[in-house]
């Protein structure tokens, strides 16, 4: 195709995707360098028949005035970067030289906001996307050996969890499991406890929320799977029954090999939307002990008083990264791919 | 799969088909009961006696007279405003739809017969803001648009939607248009059609099946968003979802948990019927970048 009339056929979605996807992604870069107006105070001076007494206010016109002059807010840096909602520079080193052992450091650390979020979206991470990969797999061979005939309800009912929006999902779940509900009220029952419940362990809450995350994820493995395993040649199976081998090592041998492009899809998909669990952490309103990274940002957005752009923007940028690290290895493949083809 | 020679034991059927009642229980048992408790008053759907209540509708009972009731769905949909909130929903996603595929094909269109190499840059650029967390995204807008004052209305969310969904469905469509044989459109050409003509005349009538994949994927996009309409759009104009999560309630009032949990139904339902209908699509669609790539 010549490359004018690629331009004219690519511009309307180019267009958008520059305009709110690429100029959005430098915005943010821009505001997080920026941060929020200090108010500006005045002293006053107040006489009485007793003595003068000097106090100081928030001179609101002139703080309005400067917000109106400079929206973005003033010039920061990287300070919102270093400061202690963010990578809290400072605070590390003051940790680092008055706790005695290295356990209590990290205890330490790990209590700040964005360490927190940042430990909390990597075990999610960590544990969701191994599981889905082995549930979605599991599921696919089993429904894969059922008739033909009753496979489409069963897909069908397989795939419910992922087509319905994180926030429903979760917020099913969770009246199903609080303490009101009915797998809650029954876990109460069984343990005799009857103080036991989501919110009073954060360790339970982050079970909770993994748990949800491989129910969530698990259907679209699931999917690719079953459609890849469809593309399974006979003979090498049949030649294997032949000679012996086992379930077990026809799957080892010759089912994964053949699939195996398609596991690292989903691995790669599964990481990149486990990457920015955010929705889960509403529907089980579990602010209180589960923070990831979409989360602080969410927060800082929905900030009741002035909303903390220059904040928002910052941990945005390093989120951003985060997921640059995760893509990096496969966008190198890709490449050098890429170039030998060449 | 049948082997033919492959023979199964009847331990391993067995333990087959209870793996699969179990985990279909597990995947649907939620929304069942969902549906269930949503005919029931909040003392017995969350009981805070006993959970037994749900069943056996006491509270429902004693406090309407029958078994069940519809009280949370019409006080959903009239005192909180559910109308409004599906009416911004139909709206949001019939313009995502159709903006999304009409940019869309034309541009995987392009992408798949070209033979230059930014095709292949531009579909890895694609792949990246395919990865980008809306939220960031979110917190990139939300400056700009109040300075431009377009904060709140429903055209810019939809245009926000739309332009979030392009790498998605580039890349489906993409795959899609491999598969046409580049013959087709070629003699098109040598016959003096224009591309555009070509495009327009003999590839799109038989793409409607990628098509219509895609265009299921931009409407579970736009109908199942929280994180844009929750935070672009104002009070008036919320969508489903946000609305959801507003009745929830917070800290500050007492939300109304039952027209929660009647919305949830509500809002699952016509996507589940949708879905059933469309299933084998929706299948292709997940699959057609994966099994070929």
């Amino acid at each position: 195709m010549p490359n004018k009339t690629f331009f004219w056929f690519f511009l309307p979605t180019g267009l958008a995707m520059i305009l709110f996807i690429g100029l959005p992604i430098i915005s943010t870069g821009i505001q997080s360098f920026y941060a929020q107006h200090d108010q500006v105070v005045k002293e006053v001076k107040k006489c009485d028949p007793f003595g003068c007494t000097v106090s100081i206010v928030v001179d609101n016109e002139e703080t309005s005035k400067i917000r109106e002059a400079k929206p973005l807010g003033k010039f920061n840096g990287f300070g919102t970067y270093t400061d202690r909602n963010h990578l809290a520079v400072d605070e590390i080193k003051k940790f680092w030289n008055e706790t005695e052992s290295f356990g209590a450091f990290v205890d330490q650390v790990t209590n700040l906001p964005f360490y927190k979020a940042l430990i909390f979206t990597l075990t999610y991470c960590l544990f969701v996307t191994p599981n889905v990969l082995l549930l979605g797999f599991i599921i696919a061979l089993s429904l894969n050996a059922v008739a033909r005939k009753i496979r489409g309800p069963l897909i069908f009912g397989t795939i419910l969890p992922m087509i319905v929006t994180p926030l429903v999902g979760s917020l099913v779940l969770f009246w199903m499991i609080d303490s009101q509900g009915i797998i809650g009220a029954n876990i109460q029952n069984l343990m005799n406890d009857p103080y036991l419940s989501l919110k009073s362990s954060k360790t339970l809450t982050w079970i909770t929320i993994i748990i949800y995350g491989i129910w969530h994820h698990s259907p679209f493995a699931f999917v690719v799977f079953y459609a890849a395993l469809q593309t399974v040649p006979q003979e090498p199976i049949e030649a294997a029954i032949i000679d012996g081998a086992t379930r077990f090592q026809r799957i080892k041998h010759i089912v994964l090999p053949h699939i195996y492009p398609v596991v690292t899809f989903v691995a790669l998909i599964s990481l990149m939307d486990n990457f920015r669990v955010f929705e889960p952490i509403i529907g089980f309103s579990a602010e209180g002990s589960a923070q990831s990274l979409s989360w602080l940002i969410y927060d800082n957005l929905v900030n009741e008083e002035v909303i903390l752009f220059g904040s928002a923007a910052a941990t945005s940028m390093m989120t951003i990264i985060g997921i640059a690290i995760l893509l990096a290895p496969v966008l190198i493949r890709t490449w050098k791919e890429f170039k030998t083809a060449r | 799969m049948d082997y033919g020679l492959d023979t199964k034991s009847t331990r391993l059927k067995t333990f087959n088909t209870i793996f699969i009642i179990t985990w279909l229980l597990i995947a649907c048992f939620p929304f069942i009961w969902t549906f269930w408790g949503s005919f029931k008053v909040r003392a017995d759907f969350f009981s805070r006696s006993d959970w037994w209540y749900a069943i056996s509708a006491f509270n429902t009972l004693i406090e309407t007279g029958g078994q069940f009731t519809t009280n949370a769905y019409t006080q959903a949909w009239t005192e909180g405003e559910f109308w409004k909130a599906s009416k911004n929903t139909i709206i949001v996603t019939v313009f995502v739809v159709s903006i999304s595929l009409f940019l869309g094909t034309l541009g995987a269109y392009a992408l798949s017969r070209s033979t230059e190499k930014y095709a292949f840059w531009i579909l890895m650029a694609a792949l990246i803001f395919r990865a980008m967390p809306h939220i960031t995204l979110v917190s990139g807008y939300l400056f700009p648009f109040f300075e431009l004052q377009i904060w709140g209305i429903l055209p810019t969310t939809i245009v926000v939607l739309v332009a979030i969904n392009q790498p998605f469905t580039l890349w489906l469509l993409y795959s899609f248009f491999k598969t046409v044989p580049k013959e087709l459109d070629e003699s098109a050409l040598i016959d003096g059609c224009s591309y555009f003509q070509a495009f327009r005349h003999i590839i799109m009538p038989v793409m409607w099946p990628g098509v219509i994949t895609a265009g299921l994927f931009s409407l579970m996009l736009a109908y199942n968003d929280f994180t844009v309409t929750a935070l672009l759009l104002n009070q008036e104009n919320h969508t489903m979802v946000p609305k959801i999560q507003s009745y929830l309630g917070t800290n500050q009032h007492e939300g109304n948990l039952m027209w929660a949990v009647s919305a949830v139904v509500s809002a699952t339902a016509p996507l589940f019927m949708l879905v059933m209908f469309f299933q084998r699509q929706v299948i292709s669609g997940l699959t057609a970048g994966a099994v070929k790539g």
